[in-house]
């Protein structure tokens, strides 16, 4: 495979994939694209399916595609049975997200794309999913504290993506968000009961509250993507989600005897933009190496 | 509600195909067979289903049994997938509601208005199921998913036999 190009390597044409970091970035680079790829070199002419937006909707696949794959680690290996079911049918729900998305993604980007290409064959600098969902799954309690924050956050996010004006965004957003409002439901009750539960369970969900911190400002970050679906109508600008997921986080801690952490000393950035941290490499050569040992083979 | 009208021998065997996850219910009275629109000059049929959960992996064994039936009728069958308006357990005909009782599957009650289950309940019980084993209201939740991604599991407190409720969304 090629190794990842950088952001700033994406227009020399040597890399025969390269993805857009910015909506901004898709729209100036994107003839130059279209030429350098594979299959599409004969639709050089204006594409009239091509919309600017596809950055933006990348990060949310991705997001959901990454999340996915975190939360099928913890079959067999959940407290149990009942929870290796809970978290599996949580990632299948996210992996369908993920599949509504990816190949329109590949229509509107001028690329052609289909699902396996997205998710079997971009190398890490290729991905845009925020931090959050690419750390290894560690404690129990550390998966229900970052599905609580996800979940809330994909409840909001949904929410308000049933009135995008792009029918596609809506119709997968108003599938999703019957879902995302179980699985926060689920994650609550957990919360809750680890944290209203024993000294030891307490010690530990507050802990998991604690070490998530870092990972959340990215969900709410205005990058240039994101402004630019805002501003098309089609996306939502992610900081105005901020107060009503907090808000329903908030709620659940207080209900399991447990205290919302400040700020955190340091954040995680970078994910949108398509630089990752480490666990991100390990996570992706799991999940796409047998896609890759065997090229174009199918079942 | 029953979504399709059936009007021709290659629509009412597409209609009759089961679930691939619950075959006791057919694809129409789960509520996903959308559209069936026939044409018999052509002899092509235009197949439109929706899946229950945005991951449900019964869609692609669904879509080729559709091509299958079909084609064994004589007809080319064109299968898309819609995902809006999003599925709701209030599309289940009555046929089907019958159907999984029968089969020891509690079936969904009424959908939530809007937030489903509030933004923290304390315990698991929080709605009403009937057992389909001898039809107690004292039930109980053991876990909030089941099976497959639209069931959750209960058991009877009256009998103490677990069974799957068919979630309502």
């Amino acid at each position: 495979m090629s190794t990842p190009a950088s952001p700033s390597s994406t227009d020399t044409g040597t890399e025969p994939v390269t993805e857009p970091v910015t909506g901004a970035a898709a729209s100036a680079s994107e003839s130059a694209q279209r030429e350098s790829l594979p299959g599409a070199a004969e639709n050089t002419g204006a594409d009239p399916g091509a919309k600017p937006y596809a950055a933006y909707l990348l990060g949310l696949a991705d997001d959901a595609m990454v999340y996915a794959q975190r939360l099928g680690e913890w079959m067999t290996n959940a407290p149990q049975i009942e929870e290796d079911m809970a978290l599996g049918n949580v990632a299948l729900d996210l992996l369908g997200q993920a599949r509504g998305l990816y190949p329109y993604i590949g229509s509107i980007d001028g690329t052609g794309r289909g699902e396996d290409d997205y998710a079997m064959q971009r190398d890490e600098r290729e991905w845009h999913n925020v931090h959050l969902v690419e750390q290894e799954r560690g404690d129990f309690a550390d998966e229900m504290a970052r599905l609580l924050w996800f979940s809330a956050y994909q409840v909001e996010l949904h929410s308000a993506l049933t009135g995008s004006g792009d029918d596609v965004v809506a119709g997968v957003a108003g599938k999703a968000l019957k879902e995302v409002r179980y699985h926060l439901d689920h994650a609550s009750l957990w919360v809750v009961r680890l944290g209203d539960g024993t000294e030891e369970s307490h010690r530990r969900m507050q802990a998991a509250l604690e070490r998530v911190l870092p990972h959340l400002a990215e969900l709410f970050d205005d990058d240039e993507a994101s402004v630019l679906a805002a501003d098309l109508d089609v996306g939502v600008l992610p900081s105005t989600l901020h107060d009503a997921v907090v808000a329903r986080v908030a709620r659940v801690v207080e209900q399991g005897t447990l205290t919302l952490p400040d700020g955190s000393r340091w954040r995680s950035r970078g994910g949108r933009a398509g630089i990752h941290s480490r666990p991100m490499g390990s996570l992706l050569a799991e999940m796409q190496h047998i896609a890759r040992s065997h090229p174009g083979a199918t079942w | 509600m029953t979504a399709v009208a059936v009007e021709s021998s290659v629509a009412e065997t597409i209609s009759r195909i089961p679930d691939p996850e619950v075959p006791v219910i057919s694809i129409a009275d789960l509520g996903i067979l959308r559209a069936v629109d026939v044409d018999e000059q052509a002899h092509t049929v235009a197949v439109t289903i929706t899946p229950t959960y945005s991951g449900c992996p019964a869609m692609e064994a669904i879509a080729s049994r559709i091509v299958f039936e079909a084609a064994r009728q004589g007809y080319a069958a064109d299968v898309r997938t819609q995902l809006s308006p999003a599925w709701t357990t209030d599309w289940m005909s009555d046929e089907g509601r019958a159907a999984l009782l029968r089969f020891g599957i509690a079936p969904p009650g009424a959908v939530p208005v809007g937030e489903p289950h509030g933004p923290v309940a304390v315990t698991l019980s929080r709605h009403v199921v009937a057992c389909p084993r001898c039809g107690s209201a004292d039930t109980t939740e053991i876990a909030h998913f089941g099976s497959t991604a639209c069931k959750a599991l209960r058991r009877c407190n009256a009998c103490l036999e677990p069974f799957d409720e068919f979630k309502a969304i």
